[in-house]
This record gives structure tokens, sequence and C-alpha cells, in this order.
């Protein structure tokens, strides 16, 4: 694993965990959750088992083992959805050009296994001033900013 | 028609701006071809055998006058001097160099248009009837719900990275002119007690494994339709096959859970994502049905056509469908010449098209899945000059919904994946059923072409359908009787062993002299082939 990377603005509120969390399997936390904090789930995994446990959870990691399975992009809105508001990573098969739908369903981070050009991730970051759908990020809509609605 | 505000415009312009960085990084050699595939496909961007192809997309299929002026243009300046109209109503370019691209995109986002989405494993564009807003038979215009759905669809970041491609359809009618019930999702625009909203139908498709959509939900209001889609495409998403490609449209989870089972997910999903504020206000749906409201029609125009040309009088009874206001007719430009490439057009047939919309249309056209191009407003009074027109640039044949009006996919003399050419064929079919006017005797009759099992040619929907197979290294072609796209939609059967192309041309005869035989009233062919069914029929073929 590299580093990770903020994909929130300067001004996010917290710094992330440190990379070397070793975040528990679904299946071991649901067996014996202990004093975990961190989960990391697999494609296949269904995020709506960690809803009961959202507020203790600091650190979700999401698995991306193939950057084309996009499983994971639901996996996160639904937390999010939930109300859950700790640290969401992307891991894994994780490249620039996925930046921004990651960002937009939610996720925090992303400890990608390839390190990002730190430029091209920026540009892809901040290339579309407005967006259509309203998602987990909190971006205002365009059919919002159409009703003089600023969110 | 819809047009940009500045919002769609910079949408538009920041997606040029990120493909001309992904084209560059893909050159660079950044990019691997894994990774920007499917970043070219999002943009449309094909790889065909003998170079790239691009798709443009024609929401619902209408565009404007110097929207097909610009089609012309790439076409000539870009591509060999043609484009080639395909079944989800968009046009593809079939010789392009990757490193003009990027060019072509900033060329297409002066007249709002893109390629986003026309191909890749994401909610591709919205399909919509031909006839919208000019057909006498529709309770709502179906295009306003597709805009809605086009932006709603665009960039959508949960949904990039289905198991598969996603297509919609929507109509408004109960005659289906769009192949709604053979869509990922189909959308009736529908009346319940004075309200217009979505009655919607899920997991039809051709390709392999063709299914025809069954009833998700009766009625969907419109300030509820985005989360109930958000909740369908939701559940395909987190569960939909990835294993195997041939298993990931949304038609084999909806068969492998059934739809009760698939419905109820959806449902459990639509109660926690609606409070989720993620619906458009219905102004907005307001605001965009504002862009399509009617021309302004003349009224008194008179309903008479002189009809003294039979060649003219001809075009009139086969082309020429009702429109709803009085004095105007709605004409349909067949891009199937005898002996033609099926749904190609050259840039001086563009350009004339986009001349004569201007001129007799209010400068709009629609495209059609069938790959043809319709005028949706002309005055009666102007469809002789129309027609003379047409014909002097070979764009007048008399021949809509004929067996001569095929669909056929590009085929091996183009496409990585067919196994047979599916163009040559189509040639052979036309030329021997538009001698002695057999096609015009032969009545309705929709004839489909793929050159391969994944169905681009609608194949299975076709009154008669065929298939390009290969057997043992030979190009064969297997006939499929009993298909239909429209409100009675059906899937074809197989007849038997295949035919080599001339042998299946030869088949083709047999099936149709025969139904010329047994014919009662004025029954289509589909009908005689309901009516007596498939036993016959191989009698003829085979015996």
């Amino acid at each position: 694993m590299t580093d990770l990377f903020d994909l929130r603005s300067a001004e996010a509120p917290s710094a992330p965990l440190p990379a070397d969390v070793k975040p528990l399997s679904l299946e071991a936390f649901l067996a014996a959750p202990g004093n975990a904090t961190a989960v990391r789930l697999e494609p296949g995994d269904d995020a709506r088992a960690l809803l009961p446990h959202c507020d203790r959870l600091a650190l979700v990691e999401v698995s991306f083992p193939v950057f084309g399975d996009g499983r994971g992009y639901s996996s996160a809105r639904l937390l999010r959805e939930a109300g859950y508001r700790g640290e969401l990573r992307a891991s894994g098969d994780v490249l620039v050009d996925q930046l921004a739908a990651l960002r937009r369903c939610g996720f925090d981070t992303a400890a990608p296994d390839a390190p990002l050009d730190a430029a091209v991730a920026k540009a892809s970051l901040t290339r579309f001033a407005d967006v259509y759908q309203a998602a987990a990020d909190g971006r205002t809509p365009i059919w919002a900013r159409r009703a003089g609605k600023e969110g | 028609m819809y047009r940009y505000d500045s919002y769609d415009q910079a949408m538009v312009d920041a997606r040029v701006e990120e493909f001309r960085d992904q084209t560059r990084r893909r050159l660079s050699g950044a990019l691997t071809e894994d990774q920007f595939k499917p970043l070219r496909l999002m943009n449309g961007l094909y790889l065909q055998l003998h170079a790239y192809m691009l798709r443009v997309a024609i929401p619902y299929g209408t565009l404007s006058a110097p929207q097909m002026r610009m089609l012309a243009h790439i076409a000539r300046t870009y591509d060999k001097g043609y484009g080639h109209f395909t079944t989800r109503q968009n046009l593809q370019f079939n010789w392009i160099r990757l490193e003009d691209a990027p060019d072509i995109l900033a060329d297409l986002a002066t007249v709002e248009m893109h390629a986003i989405q026309t191909s890749g494993n994401c909610i591709r564009n919205i399909s919509a009837d031909q006839y919208a807003g000019v057909s006498a038979d529709e309770v709502a215009d179906p295009r306003p719900w597709a805009e809605l759905l086009r932006q709603w669809s665009s960039f959508h970041p949960e949904f990039t990275y289905l198991p598969r491609k996603f297509k919609f359809a929507v109509i408004a009618s109960e005659e289906d002119r769009a192949a709604m019930r053979l869509h990922d999702i189909g959308i009736q625009l529908v009346e319940r007690d004075g309200v217009v909203g979505a009655r919607l139908f899920v997991g039809g498709g051709m390709g392999r494994t063709p299914m025809i959509g069954h009833e998700l939900r009766d009625f969907v209001p419109e300030s509820a339709l985005i989360a109930y889609l958000e909740a369908a495409l939701r559940v395909y998403n987190r569960y939909g096959r990835r294993d195997n490609k041939y298993k990931a449209r949304i038609k084999i989870l909806v068969h492998e859970l059934g739809i009760d089972d698939y419905r109820r997910q959806v449902e459990e999903e639509f109660a926690a994502i609606g409070a989720q504020g993620i619906e458009p206000p219905v102004e907005e749906l307001a605001r965009i049905r504002a862009f399509f409201a009617a021309p302004d029609y003349e009224t008194g125009l008179p309903e008479t056509v002189d009809r003294s040309d039979p060649d003219f009088a001809l075009w009139l009874d086969r082309n020429v469908a009702a429109h709803k206001a009085p004095g105007y007719a709605i004409a349909n430009v067949s891009l199937k010449p005898v002996g033609g490439i099926p749904g190609d057009a050259t840039a001086e047939q563009l350009d004339l098209l986009a001349d004569l919309a201007e001129r007799y249309s209010f400068g709009e056209l629609r495209t059609t899945h069938s790959q043809n191009v319709v005028l949706p407003h002309v005055r009666k009074a102007d469809l002789p000059a129309l027609w003379q027109a047409l014909d002097d640039a070979g764009l007048g044949t008399a021949n809509l919904d004929r067996i001569t009006d095929m669909i056929a996919c590009p085929g091996l003399d183009y496409c990585a994946l067919a196994n047979a050419r599916s163009i040559p064929l189509a040639q052979k079919i036309s030329e021997r059923f538009a001698r002695a006017g057999k096609a015009e005797t032969l009545g309705e009759l929709k004839l489909k072409i793929s050159g391969c099992i994944n169905a681009c040619g609608h194949h299975h929907a076709g009154h008669i359908g065929i298939l390009g197979v290969d057997r043992k290294g030979t190009e064969n072609y297997q006939l499929l009787l009993g298909g239909s796209a429209a409100e009675d939609c059906s899937l074809g059967h197989i007849t038997g062993p295949g035919f080599d192309e001339d042998g299946v041309v030869d088949a083709i005869e047999r099936v149709t002299d025969l139904y010329l035989a047994r014919r009662e009233d004025d029954e289509r062919f589909l009908d005689t082939y309901r009516r007596i069914g498939m036993a016959p029929f191989k009698e003829a073929i085979y015996d």
C-alpha cells in the first residue's frame, strides 16, 4: 500500500486515520467486535450489516480489488445515508479517474495500490464545477441551483 | 427542443477537457489500455476491427438542423464522409483516429452535443418514441422525462461501474415504436386519475439471452421517479452478477431473483432512499417541459395532397404518418435505399436533411431505432416538394416497415465481435425483394439482422430475424420467425439448421411465398405466422 490520499478539500474537519490501521473483516467484526473501531468491506459484503454499529466505527475501508467492480460505491453511499460519520476509505485498485465519483459517494480517503499523480488527481477532483445529482458529498445539484436553492 | 443553460454547457465543456487529458495520458503511456478502455468507452470511443468508432449521443433521438450539420462536418473532416445511424438513435463514425477524438468532442460541444455514456457499463443514452410530441395517441411528450433522466444519469457517481450496460427507453403511447419492453428499464408514461406518471418495466433485453421486460410498478409519480430509479439501479449495482459478462445484465438478476423478490428489494431501498432529498423538484421537470412546447403551427392549412405522381403517392402512403396538428404530417426518411447499407448517410445527405428540416420542419429532426430519420412537422402542402428534394438525393425510398427497411448491425465488415457479415446480406435481401415490387406486396414485414449472438441488429425481435454465426470457420446464417419489438412484443424462434448467404435469402423467399399463399384478409406476415405456427414454414424451407 502506498500513502493515503485525502479526497477532501483543504478545510477537512479532521486528519485521516493512519494508513497502517488494520481493520477487521466484516465477518470477524460481526462475530467478535470487541473494541474494534475499524472494518474492511469486500465488494460482496453487505454494508447494511454495519448499520447497527455506525456510531462506534471510526473507519470503514471499502476494498476495490479491480477498479471496474463498482459495488463499493453503493456500499459507501448507503453507509452515509444511514448516518455513518466516520472515515470512509477506498483501497486497492483505485485510479485517478475514479476519485471524483468516490468523493461524491462519500469517501474521504483513498489508499491506492499504485501511487497517484498528485496534479492529475487534483485536476480530476476539481474539474466539474457542478453536479447533476444529489449524492453523499453534500454538493448542491444543478437542479437546486436553477431553483435558486443553494442547499 | 431542449437548450443547454450555462450549467449544461459547463458540464460538456468540462467533459471535453477531461477526455483531452485522459487521451494525453494514454498517448504518453501513463494510462494502460486496460485503464483507458472504460474511460474512452464512457465517451463513446470503441475500438473496432480497423479503426476507432465514435458514437455520438442523440438524446431521445431529437436533434436540430445545426446539430445535424455538425454531424456532417465531422463526417467530412474526421471520417470518410459518412456516418451510421444506430439502433439506439445515435450516430456513429467508423473511421476515427484517437488523436482526433478530443477535437471532435469539442466540436460537438459547440452545438450542445456529446458522446457521454454511449458505451461502457453505465446508463446509456436514453431513447424515446421518435413521434414524441407529434403523435395524437400519447398521454404526454416523453422527451422532458427523458431529458430529466439524461441529466440524472450523466456522470452518476454510484452507477459508473455497473455490472454491465444499462438502457432506458421512454414512450407515452399504447403503440410502442421504441422497443420499450426490450430495455433494461422501459418507461411508459400513463395517466391515472388525471395525473401523468411512469409505468415501469424491468429486465427486458436482447443479446444472448433475450427477455421481455416485466412490469416493476404500475405507477410512479413524477415526484418520486428519480428516487425510485436510483433504488432500482442500486439493487442491480449491488447484486447483478459480475462473474460472467454474459450474465451481468439486469435481466439475468431479475430472472434469477424472480420479479417479485427484485421488486421487494427495490421497494425496501426506495423506502430508505426516499428521505435523502435526491429527487429534483417537480418544477425542474416543468422547466424542461417548457422547452418542448409545440412550435407555432399555422392554422387553416389544406388537408389534401396532390397524389397525381404515383411514385410520390406511394411514398406518401408508406413513409408519412399522421400528425396531431391539422394540416401537418410526420415524414419518415428511409435510410434503406435498395441495395444500400442500412442506416448509412453521407455528409451531403446529412447537410441536406438539415436544410430540409429548416425549410419544412421547424428546424427539427428525429432519429429512429430502425435507423431512419424523421422530419416531424411538415405541412401537408409541402410534402411533394420535400419528397422531390429527398428523392433527388437518394433519400426518397418508399419502404417504411417493409422487408427492405431492415435493421442490420455493422457486422464483420467493421465489428470485432461479429461472426458474420451483415451488410452484404442486407444488400442482397434488399435487391431480391425490391425486384418486381415484392416488398410492397408483402406489406408490413420487419426484418432484422445481427452478425453475432450479441444481437445488436435486434434479430430476436424481427418478424423475420437473421443471426450470423461462425460454423467451423465459415459464415452461417440462422433464420428466426415471429419476433416483435412493438406493443405485441415477442421473441422469434429459430427455424432449424442455418444457411449460407444465398441460402438464407432463398429461405426468406420461401417463407414469404408461403405467407402470401396462406394470408387471410389484411393479415401481416407476423399475424399469419402466429395463426398457423412454425410447422408449415419449416416444411416450406427444409422439405
